[in-house]
């Protein structure tokens, strides 16, 4: 970090890069959620989910009297980290080192993969076993590892039902929160060689099914893989939090572990967990302290693993972190409380968002990681609500993240197009007459297309135009009156008509 | 005091019978109501669409029109969310240091309806006579940008024969999110579906709120399935008296 700093050209970092990793839908939000939204078995199951852990999360978070302060410290800490962040990752990598640790810096998926690759072969292994992860998820390395014939195991009980059932996570805590009990029993005949056939729905039997299946492959794996939830600038910590003492296997058993961590999940001091162990599981899992947290800090001689690798991964944060109206979205510890409350998550699921990161946070991660046209539909996929926000532990206000990323779209959009859209050509000219009250007042005037749509009944149906057919397709729309209130004010109290 | 009223565009053009509710109680309540009639538009649907460029002059237009008055009261708690929250945003990003002044000195004293008659009139009894069985929608400006909490309900609780019942799942977004309600319509009526199932189970006549946007879209999806319950906004049940019911 002391080598002389070259003062060329600024850049803009690069976004994460296409054609890698799991941060890219096929569809636009639209269209993917309208085949969600059919499927009413996705929909009941979605909203008993999300109304339980809401009301869990709830429940514990008014037991905390300081929990507004807890949440202003959340953001404090996170908001100067990211402000230093250059320095707080120079210190991790060295308390890394000298703890016996070895740092790889990954500037995106493609990088973070062929390290991964290359230690993996290094220790001649066709398995790996796996701590649930979002980071490998984002840049797809599961795929990756099994193109070079490596089999990446998940462990995590939701994960393992997810890669069991040849399906994608939908959300970022509870990856299998689409299936019910019934499909996890059908996933598990098909999918476990070993399994009793009169495996029952219980889930306390699916649980003890999923531990026989893991247990042998904790035993003989020799390379584990995780990521992190928080890594510790300070002392070279790093730290996983989860509930089922499958990931604690995984980080303790095999010779070998390899952590990938997104940049941004740094905190500076051990100190600082004292606010974050607070916020994550009453957010997330709706507890007041989650069952297993591991910590570690380099190698110890003798106990645990020998070998300890740590990928720092950038794949766009960096350019994230490059704006400053959107850079809070960086803030997030993965808690999902934000999907948990979200209307719109509720009815469609995590699949429509078409990224590993779903929901309100995956609506203004998305688009920033990739650059804003890869993913451009998303950040219109809400209503504005703003439940997201009072709920966020880090309070990072997503509806303002999400209308500044609608400007940046139709800004990028503008600048690549000679003729405006005809939405901004609308916007436009709605401007230019509302910026007047003399047109405005005209315009209203004018407005006599909805006496002539609504002149049979006291409201207007089904209006075969595009857009109001978009309308009018699930709601009536009342008959515009035959006086504005400007009118009527103006003959109440005189006054320029 | 000199209290002026922002009717907001929708209201202007599609609901007229909302302002001149709010005229009504206020008048009722003492207050001279002024309607500077050079105002137009908040902005808020250019900031919400992409447009925040576009948005300038409205937001310019705002301070302007308003700025000579002690209060600023409107029937919207969106519109009022976006003169609190936005307008600063637009003066910031495109506009000059004095404008950023400006417009946060005019929204200061901006309120909603509910605001106006709780916290700077003091009264949450406005004499109005409404026999009729509601439930109350609080939107999601009101509620969570606004924090208006339980003023709409103090002021329909004081409201003479009418009976008050809890919606379930309140707090739950009906589905507008103005352009929200046209780009992604399959959700939005999704979410407008769940709506309509609370407000029917509750068995209330009207659904009430203190937005005409969220009721043109709640009331729109009622009135396409045919159900007797209808919307009405705050402001009307607040207005009505005595003797509007013999009437």
């Amino acid at each position: 970090m002391n080598a002389p700093v070259m003062l060329g050209m600024p850049t803009i970092p690069p976004s994460a890069p296409r054609g890698i990793g799991n941060l890219r839908g096929e569809e636009k939000f639209p269209v993917a959620a309208r085949r969600m939204l059919a499927d009413t078995q996705l929909r009941r199951n979605l909203g008993n989910a999300t109304t339980t852990i809401r009301a869990k999360r709830a429940q514990v978070v008014a037991e905390l009297p300081d929990w507004e302060e807890l949440r202003e410290a959340g953001r404090q800490l996170k908001v100067h980290t990211m402000a230093h962040l250059p320095d707080y990752l120079a210190q991790l990598e060295s308390a890394v080192t000298a703890r016996g640790g070895v740092v790889h810096w990954a500037r995106d998926a493609n990088e973070a993969n062929a390290i991964v690759i290359e230690l993996v072969r290094a220790k001649g292994v066709d398995e790996v076993v796996k701590v649930k992860s979002m980071a490998t998820q984002e840049i797809g390395l599961n795929e990756e590892l099994e193109a070079v014939g490596v089999t990446a195991l998940e462990t995590d009980l939701a994960e393992l039902i997810v890669q069991l059932g040849h399906d994608k996570p939908s959300h970022i805590l509870v990856p299998a929160i689409h299936r019910n009990r019934a499909e996890i029993r059908e996933i598990f005949l098909r999918e476990m060689a070993e399994v009793d056939p009169a495996l029952s729905d219980e889930p306390a039997a699916l649980a003890a099914a999923a531990r026989q299946h893991l247990r042998r492959k904790f035993l003989s794996a020799k390379v584990a893989i995780s990521g992190a939830n928080f890594g510790i600038a300070e002392t070279g910590t790093l730290g996983v939090v989860e509930s089922e003492g499958n990931g604690r296997m995984c980080l303790t058993l095999p010779d070998t572990l390899i952590t990938i961590m997104g940049i941004e999940k740094l905190v500076p001091r051990w100190q600082d967990l004292e606010v974050f162990l607070q916020l994550l599981p009453r957010s997330s899992t709706g507890e007041r302290m989650n069952p297993y947290t591991s910590m570690w800090t380099g190698v110890t001689p003798g106990d645990g693993p020998q070998e300890f690798h740590l990928i720092l991964l950038d794949n766009g944060r960096t350019a994230v972190l490059a704006d400053a109206d959107g850079r809070d979205a960086l803030n997030c510890i993965r808690c999902s409380a934000c999907l948990n409350v979200c209307p719109v998550y509720e009815r469609t699921g995590g699949h429509a968002y078409g990224s590993v990161y779903p929901g309100p946070i995956g609506a203004i991660l998305s688009p920033q990681l990739t650059g804003i046209e890869d993913n451009a539909s998303l950040p219109y996929a809400s209503s504005l609500c703003g439940a997201c926000y009072d709920v966020c532990p880090v309070k990072i206000n997503i509806p303002e993240i999400l209308v500044h990323l609608r400007a940046k779209h139709t800004e990028t959009y503008a600048s690549e197009h000679r003729i405006p859209s005809a939405e901004a050509s609308a916007m436009t000219a709605a401007a230019w007459v509302m910026s007047n009250p003399k047109r405005w007042t005209r315009a209203l005037r004018g407005g006599r297309l909805g006496r002539i749509l609504g002149r049979k009944r006291d409201v207007i149906g089904d209006v075969p135009l595009p857009l109001a057919k978009q309308w009018t397709d699930a709601r009536d729309l009342a008959r515009p009156p035959t006086q504005t209130f400007r009118d009527w004010w103006a003959a109440e109290h005189g006054g320029e008509q | 005091m000199r209290t002026a009223l922002f009717i907001t565009c929708l209201a202007d053009a599609l609901f007229p019978e909302v302002g001149r509710a709010t005229v009504r109680v206020l008048e009722r309540l003492g207050e001279q109501v002024e309607f500077p009639a050079e105002q137009t538009c908040c902005g808020q649907m250019h900031v919400n669409t992409g447009y925040q460029k576009q948005a300038l002059p409205l937001v310019e237009r705002f301070a302007e029109v308003f700025a000579p008055y002690d209060a600023i009261v409107a029937p919207s708690g969106s519109c009022v969310g976006s003169v609190r929250h936005q307008h600063a945003m637009i003066a910031r990003r495109f506009g000059s240091p004095e404008l950023v002044e400006q417009v946060e000195a005019v929204a200061a004293k901006t309120y909603e309806l509910s605001e106006f008659l709780v916290d700077v009139l003091g009264v949450t009894d406005v004499g109005a006579y409404f026999p009729h069985r509601v439930t109350y929608h609080p939107t999601c400006h009101s509620l969570r940008m606004l924090h208006v909490g339980d003023k709409p309900i103090k002021l329909l609780r004081a409201v003479e024969a009418l009976e008050l019942v809890e919606l379930p799942s309140a707090d739950q977004c009906c589905g507008f999110g103005g352009t929200f309600a046209i780009k992604n319509s399959d959700t939005s009526t999704a979410m407008l579906a769940d709506k309509m199932r609370n407000v029917l189970d509750t068995g209330a006549e009207m659904c009430t709120a203190g937005d005409s946007s969220c009721l043109m879209h709640i009331g729109g999806g009622l009135s396409r399935i045919r159900a007797s319950a209808k919307t009405l906004h705050l402001a009307q049940i607040l207005a009505a008296t005595r003797e509007d019911s013999m009437l």
